[in-house]
């Protein structure tokens, strides 16, 4: 048996040599893994230093405010930012309540059924769909069997599709969250399931809930793609709602994202330049959103718990 | 404290409210849930109707067995096979770069990081999952094309504006999160007792981790190869900005090929008139990605169900 580790490698039998190799791999190792880790933050950080080097000389007031043109110097991105807030302002609103309303069905209600299995095997699967077979879903579902026309209605439809299962996955490892103890408690006082979920579950879950439908949300602020197969226009001179507030949800749209990507397939530096810049309006849109959603969950947490 | 919502004074009323909640409102939030079933129905009907629509017109042998992809020329051919390899050509670019880095960063992560590195570097590579894929796109070919690529000697630097290596390195960075988070899961799960097991057999760290902890957790870890694949599969603005739009059966990664998804993105803005078989060729080729997607997904999700079983 050997006393200390420096007996182990001293000395200069075949076995000393092994634990001396054994010991030199497990060293490069190590250096090797954290290289690995380290390149996807590096790539993050060039990525992040590219686009503000291109983009922020372009960020002003009058492009933020300023409506998309054939020459880049007068382009702006208000249609798009207008767009993107109709867009996701109903997507929230739609998702929001079906989101709750299938979580706490799942946690509190489902009995456990072949049906139970089946939906949550469902929403699982639906989580891994390429977006873009969402767009296509929302072209024939929305855009022309309910005929709401490449609008911000359909849009914000097809996306409530999208992140549903996300939403769901989120609010229902919020409700999970809660200690079985406190529920029990209400059902001990006699209240009943519906009493118990509505005055002691979604209170203690809200916290976690408002926090996964922020960051689905984030994510559908970045989506690209179903948008475009809806029919969200790569040119648009005007606002959703320039007919009248009433009539802006079967508007025709833009957003962020598709703005960006319109500017970046541009062979013209200049709109690639543009593209950057929309690019930074969209991270710090999506920032501010994380920040929030993180920012609530820990203030609301530290309350709940006290 | 007062349980009920005190809406009436009577007890018969209040009964009645109450009777309808519980009768009612269950039935309610089950519909909600089975909005998630409709829309999976909701998806193969249409893709269906619509594929089926093409191959009425374009046989399923001319579908499967052209190798030319052109549609919209006047000499048209109907072969998804072009399609199939650009999108694979990009895919496996991706997962070459993404799955040791992914993996590397996993078991970094789960057995060797200090919690303070940890607590730095994990949230770190979650934004890398955040970022929008048309960011990435713009970064893969106003960034990785011109400098990284074509700065490299020999064939680099003749690389094609539009390549698919560029795409697919971009796609790997964006999968590398995927690999990582559900790797370290599966990692993480593997019981103690194994470890020190091993430990107090004279084992060292390293060997731990790949003689001890990688083979325990080797169905979750494929699991997040699979899932992280189907997701490289299904990814649309990156390839569309980067990949080019020229359907060919290559694979040479410096050359310009397309995607299924860029070309679903290509006819959607374009001027091909709703309803014409050139038209309907996007339902098709989705029903392909679809079917694709889906298998992985189930086979990743029942990898890791029995993973998270065994313990």
């Amino acid at each position: 048996m050997v006393a200390t580790t420096r007996d182990a490698l001293v000395g200069t039998g075949a076995a000393a040599r092994r634990r001396r190799i054994r010991k030199i791999t497990g060293r490069i190792a190590v250096v090797v893994f954290a290289v690995a880790t380290l390149v996807g933050v590096v790539v993050l950080f060039a990525l992040l230093l590219q686009v503000a080097i291109r983009g922020l000389p372009h960020l002003t007031w009058d492009f933020i405010t300023g409506y998309p043109s054939r020459f880049a110097s007068k382009a702006g991105l208000l249609p798009a930012i207008a767009g993107t807030m109709w867009v996701i302002g109903f997507t929230g609103l739609i998702s929001f309540p079906l989101a709750i309303g299938t979580a706490i069905y799942l946690e509190e209600y489902a009995p456990k059924t072949r049906l139970t299995a089946l939906i949550q095997m469902n929403i699982a699967n639906l989580a891994g769909v390429p977006s873009i077979v969402y767009g296509m879903l929302g072209l024939m579902l929305f855009v022309r069997w309910m005929a709401l026309g490449q609008s911000v209605l359909a849009a914000a439809l097809t996306m409530t599709l999208l992140i549903l299962p996300i939403s769901i996955i989120a609010s229902r490892e919020a409700i999970r969250a809660v200690p079985r103890s406190l529920v029990e408690a209400g059902y001990a006082l006699g209240a009943t399931k519906w009493q118990t979920v509505r005055q002691v579950v979604v209170p203690l879950a809200f916290p976690g809930i408002l926090t996964g439908t922020i960051l689905s949300m984030s994510r559908a602020i970045g989506e690209t793609a179903p948008l475009i197969i809806i029919g969200g226009l790569t040119y648009v001179p005007f606002l959703p709602g320039v007919d009248g507030l009433a009539h802006a949800p079967l508007d025709p749209f833009t957003v962020l994202p598709i703005q960006i990507f319109n500017w970046a397939s541009r062979p013209q530096a200049g709109f690639q330049d543009l593209a950057a810049t929309g690019i930074v309006v969209l991270l710090v849109v999506l920032l501010a959103m994380n920040a929030t959603a993180v920012f609530l969950r820990d203030r609301r947490q530290r309350r709940a718990l006290d | 404290m007062q349980i009920g919502d005190g809406l009436s004074t009577r007890p018969l009323a209040r009964k009645r409210a109450r009777r309808l909640e519980e009768t009612v409102l269950p039935s309610l939030l089950l519909l909600m849930a089975l909005v998630s079933v409709f829309t999976t129905i909701a998806v193969v009907v249409t893709l269906l109707t619509e594929a089926l629509s093409f191959l009425r017109q374009v046989s399923l042998w001319q579908f499967l067995g052209d190798t030319r992809w052109s549609p919209t020329f006047s000499d048209q051919h109907f072969g998804i096979w072009p399609l199939i390899g650009g999108t694979m050509l990009v895919t496996v670019i991706a997962g070459m770069f993404a799955i040791p880095l992914g993996l590397a960063a996993a078991i970094f992560l789960s057995e060797y990081a200090p919690g303070r590195l940890r607590r730095v570097l994990k949230p770190l590579l979650e934004v890398l999952a955040g970022v929008p894929t048309v960011v990435y796109g713009y970064f893969a070919l106003t960034f990785v094309t011109p400098y990284v690529i074509r700065s490299l000697p020999g064939p680099f630097a003749e690389a094609n504006i539009f390549n698919a290596l560029s795409a697919g390195l971009v796609v790997g960075v964006m999968i590398i999160p995927m690999v990582a988070s559900l790797s370290e899961d599966a990692m993480v799960a593997v019981p103690r007792s194994l470890r020190e097991g091993a430990y107090a057999l004279g084992a060292t760290r390293f060997e731990v981790v790949t003689k001890v902890v990688v083979p325990a957790a080797l169905s979750g870890i494929v699991a997040s190869f699979i899932l992280a694949i189907s997701r490289a599969i299904g990814e649309t603005m990156i390839v569309a900005l980067a990949a080019g739009a020229t359907p060919k059966l290559t694979a040479n990664p410096l050359e310009s090929i397309q995607t299924m998804t860029a070309y679903i993105v290509q006819i959607s803005l374009g001027e091909t008139p709703v309803g014409s078989l050139e038209y309907q060729t996007i339902f098709a080729v989705a029903m392909v990605l679809f079917l694709m997607t889906l298998a992985m997904n189930v086979l990743g999700h029942y990898l890791v169900r029995r993973f998270r079983e065994v313990y």
